[in-house]
């Protein structure tokens, strides 16, 4: 946010600079992106391990799961603590249509964030009498009720109760000289660049202005003629959504879903990485997906005996030390860079 | 060039043998055996952390000892939180990144699930879960998988036995848990009643969710019954008790064994209102000073006093744990220093009526190539009011 005011100030001084220093910028800038894209689709396949690649896997699930909920919370500011459930729903989707109807693996994934944007359009219409900590417990309230909703008789059938659905990991296409993990780290790593790309694109169009003015003034967002049920309702679809997506890819890469995989403690996990990533902010839920997965494991690694604290203080710390998330990492060295010569 | 070719003469090789033949070994080397493991650290079902603890406390026991094979014991077990996407992926870093030689006692249903037909798949030994379900004895599709305490549906096997000799004509009313633990039970007295069983038996079921089971007793207590057999997690097994009891109803009452705690179901039952409730029990109870001068009770109070000094002595996973570390124990030793994945599953499904310290006498493991329910005996015992007293003889479940 910082970084866009400082932009029109400069924008005001000087049109002309700026202007030019912008398109200049533009070509470098997707060219960085593209490198890094491709460094992120070679290295690990070649280098890591089929079990880190695995953790790699599940960290931009996450990536994409937090980064649906920080467009729904960071930039629209609807607080969500449900969005576990809206994975829930994503994952049971693609396992059931693979199990029950064996549909291919791609065919599945449209049509489970399809059905989730429906879900989470639905949830929408209450969320827009509910402001702030009161949507934030309703949502809550929905990811309680998932876990006990997939156990229901009524529903075993499809969601084979506490035994859960299994589905099978997809082999790669032959003829590419993959294996198995590393296919599904370039289709999820795929996926994450285009969603991240889309995401990118509608935050910096006139909708994703409208979301933060939303957020930011709502009355005034009003007066200005945005029409606010219809952009909270459809960012919450939108948000919704793209997490489901998540969801149903990560049903595919475990292999297994049961409704002890998304208990409350999910959202909690997705709402932290939206945290530590940085609300508000694109590339941030890609720290909070490295986060989700590997804080846990260095947390017990460094004590059996209390993961859970040796958690919460990681967490305090990065709070403390990070209070913007990953994502302000550079704008904090360089105020910290600024306010060196001044004082 | 040269190792194509040896590649291509390995393969041929390995067409050319047996399946037997192509024995894969894992994370040994000449002076350690790496063993994997997960458990619910944190989470929902952290209480039984402790078996972990005590398995730990076990090798580290048997290292002083000089270890198995000439090896030492190197036992990794992490956290899964209970959770069925973290055991795979800890499971994953177990035998991919850690390399282990075979995985040992992982807890929980849903988690052992979760990774059943991955180590199936890997062909790694996936030995004496901490699950009572009975499909971790499913030699045929998983035989990479091996439980070890008595399945529940063995448990009920038992308890019909054992009705049948008693009251051949009874009427049975059967309240069981709408779940994979509650559907064990009513496949067990189905095994033992067979074509009688729609005959002899009422079922009704609840939902964990339920708020009572008011209902469900009062109606089943209108067919006539004369025998019950509740299957129910604690906080339902002592609203059945407490149920029974005040509308009058004095069946034969058979109570799954993973409800008789005393804090948690007969004393907010009403200890008074049990008495006369059957149920069975395989271990130990490691409170009772009827063990007081058993020489097995007496070494495993030393081996807390040793290896876990600040335990608590009356948590009974810590025997548990005692229990299942040795039976793996006995499987090693049987392997006689080859540690390839084949030959421990060749051993484990080659116990003979082995005697372990904390089991009750006469209960004995056995498995065999077509056996992979190691522990199929119990003894009944009933409530007298202030504790359980156990009668007659070792039961056997029913051969299916």
């Amino acid at each position: 946010m910082d970084a866009g005011r400082d932009r029109i100030g400069t924008g005001i001084a000087l049109p002309a600079a700026g202007a030019a220093e912008r398109s200049a910028a533009r070509p470098l800038r997707l060219l960085g992106l593209l490198g890094l894209v491709a460094v992120a689709a070679v290295l690990p396949p070649l280098f890591a391990s089929s079990y880190q690649l695995f953790q790699l896997t599940l960290a931009l699930i996450f990536a994409i799961a937090i980064l649906g909920l920080n467009i729904v919370t960071g930039f629209n500011g609807q607080i969500s603590l449900g969005h576990g459930a809206f994975y829930a729903v994503g994952a049971y989707a693609t396992a059931i249509m693979m199990s029950h109807f064996d549909l291919p693996w791609w065919e599945t994934l449209p049509v489970s964030a399809l059905i989730c944007a429906a879900f989470g359009f639905g949830i929408g219409f209450p969320a827009l009498r509910l402001g702030g900590l009161y949507l934030a417990l309703t949502t809550f309230s929905l990811a309680v009720a998932v876990p006990q909703i997939l156990k229901y008789k009524g529903v075993e059938d499809w969601t084979g109760g506490v035994q859960g659905v299994f589905i099978s990991k997809p082999d790669a296409p032959e003829g590419l000289g993959l294996d198995a993990d590393q296919f599904l780290y370039l289709v999820v790593l795929a996926f994450a660049v285009a969603i991240f790309l889309l995401a990118h694109n509608l935050l910096h169009s006139r909708i994703g202005r409208a979301m933060r003015a939303i957020r930011d003034h709502s009355i005034a967002a009003e007066a200005m003629g945005m029409d606010i049920a219809r952009i909270k309702t459809r960012t919450f679809a939108l948000s919704a959504g793209i997490t489901g997506l998540a969801g149903a890819l990560s049903a595919i890469a475990i292999e297994f879903v049961a409704p002890d995989s998304f208990s409350v403690e999910l959202s909690i996990t997705l709402f932290v990485g939206l945290v530590v990533g940085g609300v508000g902010s694109i590339v941030g839920p890609l720290f909070g997906g490295v986060f989700a997965v590997f804080v846990p494991n260095l947390a017990e690694s460094i004590s059996r005996a209390a993961p859970g604290v040796i958690y919460g203080v990681i967490l305090i710390f990065f709070l403390y030390l990070l209070p913007q998330g990953f994502a302000g990492f550079p704008q904090r060295i360089r105020a910290l860079l600024r306010r060196r010569p001044e004082g | 060039m040269m190792q194509r070719r040896t590649l291509l003469a390995a393969s041929a090789a390995m067409l050319a043998a047996p399946r037997i033949g192509a024995a894969v070994t894992v994370g040994v080397t000449a002076t350690e055996l790496k063993i994997g493991n997960f458990m619910p650290y944190s989470g929902p079902a952290s209480a039984y952390g402790v078996i972990g603890r005590g398995d730990a406390a076990y090798f580290k026991m048997i290292n002083d000892q000089g270890g198995v094979g000439g090896r030492q014991i190197n036992f990794i077990t992490y956290d899964d939180g209970y959770s069925p996407p973290r055991a795979v992926e800890q499971t994953r870093r177990l035998v991919e990144q850690d390399r282990v030689a075979l995985l040992f006692h992982t807890l929980g249903t849903p988690s052992n699930s979760a990774i059943v037909r991955y180590v199936n798949q890997r062909r790694v030994p996936h030995l004496f879960l901490a699950t009572g379900a009975d499909k971790w004895g499913n030699y045929q599709d998983t035989p990479w998988t091996i439980g070890w305490q008595p399945s529940y549906r063995t448990e009920a096997q038992i308890y019909a036995k054992w009705m049948l000799e008693q009251k051949p004509n009874a009427k049975v009313a059967l309240l069981y848990q709408n779940d994979d633990f509650g559907k064990d039970y009513v496949t067990g007295v189905k095994d033992v009643l067979g074509a009688r069983f729609d005959q002899m038996v009422t079922t009704a079921s609840y939902e964990v969710t339920d708020p009572t089971i008011d209902s469900q007793v009062v109606s089943l207590r209108g067919t006539g019954a004369d025998v019950l057999v509740t299957a129910a997690t604690p906080k339902f097994a002592a609203q059945t008790i407490r149920k029974v009891h005040d509308i009058g109803w004095q069946p034969m009452h058979f109570l799954s064994n993973v409800s008789i705690s005393i804090a948690a179901v007969m004393r907010p039952a009403g200890p008074e209102r049990g008495v006369g409730i059957i149920t069975s029990a395989y271990q130990k109870d490691i409170t009772d000073p009827v063990w007081n001068d058993d020489r097995h009770m007496q070494a495993w109070r030393e081996f807390m006093r040793k290896y876990l000094p600040e335990a608590d002595m009356s948590d009974s996973g810590y025997a548990t744990a005692y229990n299942v570390s040795f039976t793996l124990m006995q499987v090693l030793r049987q392997c006689e220093g080859d540690f390839s994945r084949e030959n421990i599953m060749r051993q484990v499904a080659n116990i003979h009526d082995l005697e372990v310290p904390l089991l009750l006498p006469g209960i004995k493991v056995s498995t065999s190539p077509t056996n992979f329910h190691p522990i199929r005996q119990m003894q009944l015992q009933k409530w007298s009011g202030a504790h359980w007293e156990r009668f007659g003889d070792v039961i056997q479940g029913a051969d299916v």
